[in-house]
């Protein structure tokens, strides 16, 4: 198909002149269309990060035991014993808001597979989500097909795939009424020994394609990735792809097998912009060219223009070069497990992306150009967006005894069962820790060593300060791998933002980015990877700056740290303190969204010492076998995370006795982080490792039968029933679907 | 004693029923793959969880027609110790070698959770160690396990005293609570828990133990079922 290259066609494809112009001197000539196309894809905000680049690199990404950082389809550390985890976070956003269930299916595979292509077994998926409110007279219907489609999607695609899903957070505000978050996390085990990357290499030696056929589904998606939502985003339904769990199960088990042949030299999946990345990113990772016939690509549809199969999103499909001479023992893997696998061309010299069909070049450009030059832009930045008052409204009277249930009920703080137990949590039979710990627990079978991840991210902290909000994030997500005795080791981010083309959320996009890479240089984790989500906007209306944070560390195999009191009798200690809070850093809390009904303010102050000093000391308690159940606060502070900690199937409760110079609710509710709650045998011996660690430990109370008491200096804040509290934090997501 | 695992394409729980056996148990394992026409020296045959085919049809529906499904109809016929987990129960019944269907859950949701099951029988290669009446704690994880069958079916199994385990906590929909049955010679067994998911302390239970340590003492001779 030839058309002719119009201004308007050039603004269609979401290139600026200035774009077009530089594609016109790189190739020395106007471009084709099929080559307008595949300038296009690669340089949307989705594949070439033009307006983030700038500021990634700002983040840390080295360490002694990263093997490999940014760049590639998964970040990876080593473990040890001869051992590597891969992993990554990835965003699926905006083709759950088109199509829920076949927008998340696809999040979880694409991640999938950018694990199992660096030669990694995936054993494990983590979701943050992010929706509108679900009781919303206007948008919640909507929100609640979202959240139950997306839910259906992600347990439809991991659970045939097999792969448990252990983890994650979910979020309910108006802000992601018109555009949820789906963000996937994904890590993988594999031999240090045999790691693949996506390189190609080996004038002369052939490229395969293998897996699904190419049909007209996903043409764009990545360059709808790049735009925000208007009324006419509803038509881009075809642009999204649809999953099928059970190739991708062939698949991911024939790369293996074909890895153990010896005979690949490289490999990448065709996730966005498809054939047209894969080969690209290839050849300009290796310095060499790839050639390609069109003739060859496996297609399902008929007619399918050079344009079409460039630019398509078909899933389950990989792009693999082989040493030349041995393809028959990769062409027989694929055959064994009935995948289409067929020779599409071969790597050349001459570092060029060069298409044919039906023998006549249909575009040649070149790899490192189009792969790894896109534009770089500076955009302005100023102060962040921020719409709500610094200065605390006049609050309510406050009611300690009736704000307790109301906060175990809320959306973002209510049980999360109804979500994971339709996942598949435990196949593989490495789930030491699931769904309902502060951080997944999967044992590696093969080492003696298990591996601990977290998700975490709050979007109401970033939107009152977006660098304290990531700096938070970071310490919540390192803090929950402490809970559970892991240490952290690496991270890998998603960060969700509005249009970066508004100077106001780029200055969110910088704080935040600029945060967290304070707070992980400082914890000593680096980033490995991970993937940016911008145009998070529908009508003019950005969402809460969402940066997402997936921590990962390890901790000898053993049972874990339940979460839960275990025993009456007890000692319950804070491990942190009390912590302290104000009325502007309150107006961040679960109980101002939920009780006073608004957000103003700061979040909670963080001391990034005291919180290092805090995580280093319950690892030891920890170590030292002292403790009996940890929990970490956060959402709705101490009253919520101690109902929490009563949840067991004991049902153990607490009678506490707090002494403070706070305001009741505060002292309930405020979510200042450093603060673990831990039950124990041996107070005194918890005790001397906090002194000794320079942080408070105060015994709050013990641990008693079926209900919580808590006073302060003797005067009574309020007395539950567990079965009570429990039910009201059990039900309440149920309930509202 | 060794244990037969098969491998469907999209089988999903192999190794982990092959790791029980293997690593909890302590006896040996060995895949076969789905194009098998024979299973070669095996004591028992696992039919592990998973989606055989990707099951887009009805779950086993094609995996009947697979070459080691008639090698295990032969071994079964033999009087050789057949048990089908999950996705395994799915494909005996289409298979045939076990009567009734397994229908979405009534919820119609996948459920992945810990059951408590009821062990309704000791007599039979599944279940010698055990005594009736026993509770075992077993995860069930699926979204088509509501089993059905027609009322004299029902009745025919609890008269031959093959319903094998009855939830306590019915998760699905399951006609009379029942979570697993015998086939009428008692070689053959279908359940949807997971008892190879409850094999190891670290997971939380070792309940599931019981049905794979029944399976070799039956073969040991000790038992008849």
């Amino acid at each position: 198909m030839t058309a002719e290259i119009t201004p308007d066609l050039i603004a269609q494809h979401q290139l600026t002149p200035e774009e077009y112009r530089k594609i016109v001197d790189i190739l020395g000539r106007e471009p084709s269309y099929t080559e307008l196309g595949i300038f296009s894809v690669m340089w949307s905000e989705h594949c070439s990060y033009k307006s983030s680049r700038l500021h990634l690199k700002k983040l840390p990404t080295r360490g002694k035991l990263v093997v490999q950082g940014p760049g590639e389809n998964a970040g990876i550390i080593d473990i040890g014993d001869g051992y590597v985890i891969a992993f990554k976070i990835e965003s699926h956003n905006h083709p759950s808001f088109i199509e829920p269930f076949q927008g998340a299916a696809t999040g979880v595979g694409g991640i999938l597979r950018d694990i199992f292509t660096m030669g990694a077994r995936p054993v494990a998926v983590m979701d943050s989500l992010r929706f509108g409110r679900l009781d919303d007279a206007a948008t919640g219907a909507r929100n609640r097909r979202i959240l139950s489609g997306v839910v259906s999607g992600i347990a439809h695609y991991g659970n045939c795939f097999g792969v448990p899903t252990v983890g994650g957070e979910c979020i309910f505000e108006p802000c992601y009424d018109g555009n949820p978050l789906v963000n996937v996390f994904a890590l993988g085990v594999a031999k240090k020994e045999e790691i693949f990357y996506a390189k190609a290499a080996g004038i002369g030696n052939p490229v395969i394609y293998v897996g699904a056929r190419t049909g007209r589904d996903g043409i764009h998606g990545a360059s709808m990735a790049s735009a925000e939502f208007t009324e006419e985003s509803k038509q881009k339904r075809p642009n999204v792809q649809v999953g099928d769990p059970f190739m991708e199960k062939l698949l991911l088990e024939a790369c293996l097998e074909a890895m153990k042949t010896g005979a690949i030299v490289g490999i990448q999946d065709m996730g966005a912009a498809g054939l047209t990345c894969s080969t690209c990113e290839m050849g300009s990772r290796g310095e060499v060219g790839i050639e390609i016939e069109l003739d060859r690509v496996p297609q399902r549809e008929t007619g399918m223009t050079p344009y079409e199969i460039m630019l398509s999103e078909s899933q389950e499909r990989m792009l693999l070069v082989a040493d030349k001479g041995r393809e028959e023992e990769v062409l027989a893997v694929f055959r064994k497990w009935g995948l289409d696998a067929v020779e599409i061309g071969t790597v050349t010299g001459d570092g060029k992306l060069r298409v044919r069909q039906h023998g006549a070049v249909v575009a040649e450009i070149p790899n490192r150009e189009l792969a790894d030059e896109a534009p770089l832009y500076d955009r302005p930045h100023t102060k962040p967006l921020r719409r709500v008052p610094l200065e605390a409204p006049r609050l309510p009277a406050a009611d300690v005894q009736a704000a307790l249930p109301r906060l175990l009920a809320a959306p973002d703080i209510c049980s999360k069962r109804w979500i994971w137990q339709q996942y598949d949590y435990q196949v593989r039979t490495n789930t030491v820790a699931g769904p309902g710990y502060d951080a997944a627990i999967l044992r590696i079978k093969e080492t003696g060593t298990s591996v601990a991840m977290s998700l975490d991210g709050n979007g109401r902290y970033c939107y009152l300060s977006p660098r304290e909000g990531a700096r938070l994030a970071v310490a919540e997500a390192c803090r929950n791998l402490s809970v559970v005795g892991a240490k952290p080791l690496a991270a890998t981010n998603c960060l969700n933002f509005g249009n970066p083309e508004r100077p106001e959320i780029m200055a969110q996009l910088v704080e935040a980015i600029e945060g967290m890479a304070e707070a992980c240089r400082f914890f000593d984790t680096p980033i490995t990877g991970g993937n940016v989500s911008l145009y998070n906007e529908t009508l003019g209306e950005g969402i809460y700056p969402t940066p997402v944070i997936g921590m990962v560390g390890t901790l000898a195999t053993a049972p874990p740290i339940p979460s839960t009191f275990q025993n009456a009798g007890r000692t319950v200690m804070l491990v942190g303190g009390i912590g302290t809070s104000d009325d502007t850093r309150f107006g961040s809390s679960q109980y101002a969204k939920e009780i006073v009904g608004k957000l103003w303010g700061l979040p909670p102050l963080l001391d990034l010492e005291y919180e290092q000093r805090v995580q280093y000391a319950i690892r030891r308690m920890i170590a030292e076998g002292l403790i009996e159940s940890a929990h970490d606060l956060s959402d709705g502070g101490f009253g919520v995370a101690l109902s929490e900690c009563c949840f067991g199937p004991a049902e153990i409760g607490a009678q506490i006795e707090l002494a403070s110079h706070l305001r009741p609710e505060v002292l309930m509710f405020h979510e200042s982080p450093a603060r673990i709650l831990v039950s124990t045998a041996n107070p005194k011996r918890v005790a001397e490792i906090a002194q000794k660690h320079e942080i408070e430990a105060p015994a709050v109370g013990k641990t008693i039968e079926n209900s919580i008491e808590i006073r302060e200096r003797s005067i009574t804040l309020g007395s539950w029933e567990i079965a009570a509290l429990k039910a009201a934090y059990e039900g309440s997501l149920e309930a509202q679907l | 004693m060794k244990f037969g695992v098969i491998v469907f394409p999209g089988s999903n729980c192999d190794h982990d029923a092959f790791y029980a056996v293997a690593n909890n148990l302590g006896q040996k394992a060995e895949f076969v793959w789905h194009d098998s026409a024979t299973l070669g020296a095996v004591d028992a045959v696992i039919l592990p969880g998973g989606f055989a085919y990707g099951d887009y049809l009805r779950c086993g529906a094609i995996a009947r027609f697979s070459p080691v499904m008639q090698a295990v109809k032969r071994f079964a016929a033999e009087g050789g110790p057949v048990l089908g987990i999950c996705n395994g129960f799915q494909v005996l019944v289409e298979a045939g070698l076990l009567p009734g269907a397994l229908l979405r859950n009534r919820s119609l949701k996948f459920i992945c959770r810990d059951v408590h099951l009821r062990v309704e029988t000791s007599r039979s290669p599944f279940t010698c160690s055990a005594e009736r009446g026993e509770i075992l704690r077993v995860p069930i994880a699926h979204g088509e396990g509501c089993y059905y069958a027609d009322e004299r079916t029902l009745d025919e199994l609890e008269a031959e005293d093959r319903v094998a385990f009855r939830y306590l906590d019915n998760p699905n929909g399951s006609l009379r609570d029942i979570a697993g049955i015998l086939n009428r010679e008692r070689n053959v067994l279908g359940m949807m828990p997971h008892p190879e998911r409850a094999a190891d302390p670290l997971m939380g239970s070792t309940d599931g133990l019981t049905v794979l340590a029944s399976m070799v003492r039956a073969a040991s001779g000790a038992v008849r079922a």
